[in-house]
């Protein structure tokens, strides 16, 4: 039975930045993830990662950039926290080896992104994500005497002691179908986003809320879950992300009328407004039928001098070439908005610590809130690394204050049964139930329906019952495969029932706030509603459902105003 | 919308049975990928197929397979291309097996731990800082870190490591993949050991010179890693710039190659061998590891004499071309010795401005006389030849 000081599920940038930290500060460390480290989604990450690095360039503005663009529903202090970290985090990952792009005169090179006063966006090409996601694995195989690493394990559910402590988890060897107890003192979820909750996504299919669900599931509340970031510029057909680096380097967006529709909605940055602005004003253009006949915009790179192009965006040069059959640099390229980020996730401080002692949590998985209403750009690879090394510090230092917990061994029989249920469903041909897939693509049209750039309340009420109805038939929705290795099949249904807990609670919360503020707009309540709505949403476990509560926000230096780009 | 017959290699280790091949019809547009034409048998016919993938998008690097014999990534092959490339080019099935040089766990997923990973963590793959650290980041050629992006693109699908010929043949070969992560720290002007990374690499048997140069790597590789144009700018650093004579005797061998084409325009095979002991110097034919590895070959000679493959005639005097021809290699030799840095190919940097038509040749990074690939000389924009080029 593996017993370690931290044990942290997840291994994109927030985990295994968690698993350097903590074997630093001289904890036994375990990273565990349901895929290779370098599979998870951390590595889709394209643009940058900002940071007021320059001289020229100050937190403060970074934080201010950040502040407005969650449109005031960021927590201030979280989020000077991140920006005053952000430069000597660049550093520790140019030292750890990040290949930054340079600048002329050999110093790390910047590019502009949107929401942004500055170009303070590091990268390395477009494939900023996998630059450092690889890096990282580089260091945590130097470290591999200090960390444990087990990779291709799936959690199926987090342990607590009778005093509520977080005390591990149970996790499934994929490979092998063996179930095992992890004992830890501290727990960090590491696990990254929900984004196959909706259809289409810009997300990586592991992307199923599988610590959020869990972490709500033994009653640690969510909070800013109605906040769902559309990405401006995903392909149409198949929802591929393409990066605002490219707006960064100076790609325009067109109508089907050929007017840079923009400068009508954010007259001054344009194309590099915020996100939930550009979404929305692609999706106005749409609706009111300015569009292109597929329901498109026209993002136009062939503005970008071909040379920096294909030095700077190959990936997407690439994406448009396999799976649009466009050479970006030389056409037009047809886009729409697409879920891309979940702003919400689970409740914690600026240590990572979630109201459970003993669970924290860190990234996509968590909400600090850093982001509020509102991502910007290049902000989340930030958010993965400050909050996974401060979650990581600070776990290793719980650790030394907690003695080694021991979860009882009916833990693993319980975590079998609820297995062997799933492999022994749709055995009785009476009742043969739905497919695991059929249900998930219910879902995800729905929420991408009714859960999207523009929402109100019947369409929420919709969403509601749909999600309802899914979540009684998910309980016996059959699967194929009965053995244990490499059982995909199981794992999809277990993953199908955190997705639907997540949904609900997008939902619940997006018909609460009764306001539009970031990326949630209500076309029956258009107006941001100071007196009433700055605050956060949570939802939370009570009993067998969901209660909804609140949760103030932090205001430090800057006051709320109107928000224009 | 047009129909395809996917026929998956199916294997379950708990069945006792041996791996067999199954058939599913689908129904997909032909620019679809193997990968969604995979998921949709998965949804809606059988869920056990097990094939690993996540991102569908070519980046996470997780759904490396065998698409009619070809290694590549699913999500990244359309039906159409697939249906009509490989060994079962009849334009509607496309045969999908798991990945070569490894063990197959289930169906389509193998144990890339078990080889790809080991020998990722066979070539000391972290940066090995210089001292001291800087404060501030390094001050390094925005070139330089461009040029390293070519092998930082890697996503460690494996799909090189499948089809390495060498590595069929020699196992502990370290393979494209790990070279490539190699030359990303030899590359890489702020790494401390450029020259024990080298040394090592040179020195293994199973090292960089057991490559075969048979480019399969670089046609496998769906992100253009190239990962032996990187296997062969690592021997020329090793050879060029630090002169390290490697266990296999490669740098010789390669030194051999040049200066038998300088001299005849065409390889001279029977002076192939002792030069690659010898050098050039009339004496070295009698280099005793020359005898030794002559004696050897011999039975191989008898066959080639035997066969026609080779005349005595040729075997000792060599293939002559006109003098005219002969020029004409050697003023290459000329033009690429004369210049002062040496190019390199690189996806990444296109050597070329807007307007040029010609821009699918992908073109050249220099690699200073230090060894250290450096900023390019002073014209950084003009075209170059797409040829990798050797300073002899």
């Amino acid at each position: 039975m593996p017993a370690h000081d931290v044990l942290i599920i997840g291994a994109g940038l927030a985990g295994q930045r968690a698993a350097l930290a903590a074997a630093d500060a001289g904890a036994s460390v375990a990273i565990l993830s349901k895929v290779h480290p370098v599979r998870s989604h951390s590595v889709a990450a394209a643009g940058g990662i900002n940071a007021a690095l320059n001289p020229e360039d100050s937190w403060e503005s970074h934080a201010y950039d950040t502040v407005k663009g969650s449109d005031y529903l960021g927590d201030q202090d979280a989020i000077e926290i991140m920006c005053r970290a952000a430069p000597d985090e660049i550093l520790w990952l140019e030292h750890a080896g990040v290949t930054f792009h340079r600048s002329d005169t050999g110093h790390l090179g910047t590019r502009a992104f949107g929401g942004a006063s500055a170009a303070r966006t590091y990268y390395v090409a477009d494939i900023t994500g996998q630059a450092i996601l690889h890096v990282l694995y580089e260091q945590l195989m130097k470290h591999h005497e200090r960390v444990d690493r087990y990779e291709e394990w799936f959690t199926t559910t987090l342990l607590q002691d009778e005093d509520g402590n977080c005390i591990g988890c149970v996790a499934r060897d994929i490979r092998t179908g063996t179930l095992e107890v992890f004992n830890a003192k501290s727990v960090i979820l590491a696990s990254g986003g929900a984004g196959q909750a909706f259809k289409p996504t810009t997300n990586a299919l592991i992307c199923t809320g599988d610590g959020i669900a869990q972490a709500y599931r033994i009653g640690a509340p969510l909070m800013d879950m109605e906040m769902i970031q559309y990405h401006p510029t995903t392909l149409a057909e198949n929802g591929f992300l393409i990066t605002e680096g490219a707006r960064g380097e100076g790609a325009h967006l067109y109508n089907a009328q050929g007017e840079r529709f923009m400068e009508k909605y954010a007259p001054n940055k344009l194309e590099l407004a915020s996100r939930d602005v550009v979404s929305r004003a692609e999706q106005t253009e749409i609706n009111e039928g300015r569009g292109f006949p597929d329901g498109t915009i026209a993002l136009d790179i062939t503005r970008v001098p071909r040379k920096r192009t294909l030095e700077a965006l190959r990936e997407i040069v690439n994406i448009g070439k396999d799976f649009a059959g466009v050479d970006i640099t030389r056409e037009p390229i047809h886009i729409k908005p697409g879920m891309h980020y979940i702003m919400g996730g689970v409740k914690t401080d600026f240590d990572g610590q979630t109201p459970i002692p003993g669970l924290y949590a860190a990234g996509e998985v968590a909400c600090v809130s850093v982001h509020g209403g509102n991502r910007l750009g290049a902000n989340s690879l930030l958010d993965t690394l400050i909050f996974g090394r401060r979650s990581g510090e600070h776990a290793a230092q719980r650790a030394r204050g907690v003695a080694m917990p021991k979860a009882p061994t009916s833990v693993l029989a319980d975590a079998q049964g609820e297995i062997d249920e799933i492999l022994n469903r749709g055995t009785d041909p009476a009742r043969p139930g739905r497919r695991v897939s059929e249900i998930k693509n219910e879902l995800g049209e729905t929420m991408n329906r009714y859960v999207a750039v523009y929402r109100d309340e019947a369409g929420l009420a919709t969403a509601r019952e749909i999600v309802q109805r899914l979540k009684a038939e998910a309980p016996s929705a059959a699967i194929d495969d009965k053995g244990t290795v490499f059982n995909q099949d199981v794992l999809a249904a277990i993953e199908l029932g955190y997705m639907l807990d997540v949904a609900e609670s997008i939902v619940m919360a997006a018909q609460e706030r009764r306001e539009s503020r970031g990326a949630q707009f209500r076309t029956d309540f258009p107006e941001r509603n100071d007196e009433d709505w700055l605050h956060h949403i949570t939802v939370s476990l009570n009993g067998d459902g969901p209660a909804l509560g609140t949760a103030p926000v932090t205001i430090t230096k800057w006051q709320p105003q109107a928000r224009t780009y | 919308m047009a129909e395809y017959t996917l026929k998956l290699r199916r294997y379950d280790p708990q069945s006792g049975e041996a791996p067999y091949y199954e058939e599913y019809r689908v129904d997909l547009e032909p620019h679809r990928s193997v990968l969604e034409a995979i998921l949709m048998v998965k949804n809606e016919q059988d869920g056990s197929v097990g094939i690993r993938c996540s991102c569908r998008a070519a980046i996470c690097g997780s759904c490396g397979v065998r698409i009619n014999g070809r290694p590549g990534l699913a999500c990244h092959t359309h039906l159409d291309k697939a249906a009509n490339t490989g060994v079962n080019s009849d334009g509607t099935t496309i045969l999908v097996e798991p990945m070569g040089n490894m063990p197959v766990i289930k169906d389509l997923i193998v144990d890339m731990d078990a080889v790809h990973w080991k020998k990722i963590q066979r070539v000391t793959p972290w940066l090995i800082n210089k001292e001291p650290v800087p404060e501030r980041e390094y001050i390094v050629p925005h070139e330089n870190m461009v040029d390293v992006t070519q092998s930082m693109a890697c996503i460690q699908c494996g799909a090189c490591v499948s089809d390495c010929l060498s590595m069929e043949v020699d196992p502990l070969f370290v393979g494209p993949a790990a070279s490539a992560k190699a030359y990303r720290f030899v590359g890489d002007p702020r790494d401390a050991e450029q020259f024990e990374r080298l040394k090592d690499l040179a020195e293994d048997p199973h090292g960089i010179f057991d490559c075969t140069h048979c480019f399969t790597c670089i046609d496998a590789c769906p992100k253009g890693v190239a990962p032996m144009s990187q296997i062969m700018r690592l021997r020329r650093i090793t050879t060029n710039d630090h002169h390290i004579v490697d266990r296999n005797n490669g740098e010789r061998h390669e030194r051999a190659f040049t200066s038998l084409i300088r001299g005849y325009g065409l390889l001279h095979e029977a002076e192939l061998l002792p030069r690659s002991y010898g050098g050039d110097s009339w004496f070295g034919k009698f280099h005793p590891a020359a005898g030794q590895e002559l004696l050897s070959s011999l039975p191989v000679v008898v066959k080639g004499l035997m066969r026609g493959k080779m005349s005595p005639k040729l075997a000792l005097l060599g293939h002559r071309i006109p003098s005219r021809d002969l020029k004409a290699v050697q003023a290459i030799f000329e033009t690429v010795e004369s210049k002062d840095r040496r190019y390199e190919l690189n996806l990444y940097i296109t050597g070329y401005e807007d307007g040029d038509e010609d821009v699918g040749v992908p073109a050249a990074v220099a690699a200073g006389d230090d060894g250290m690939p450096s900023a390019p000389g002073p014209d950084p924009h003009q075209p170059t030849s797409a040829s990798e080029s050797e300073s002899a």
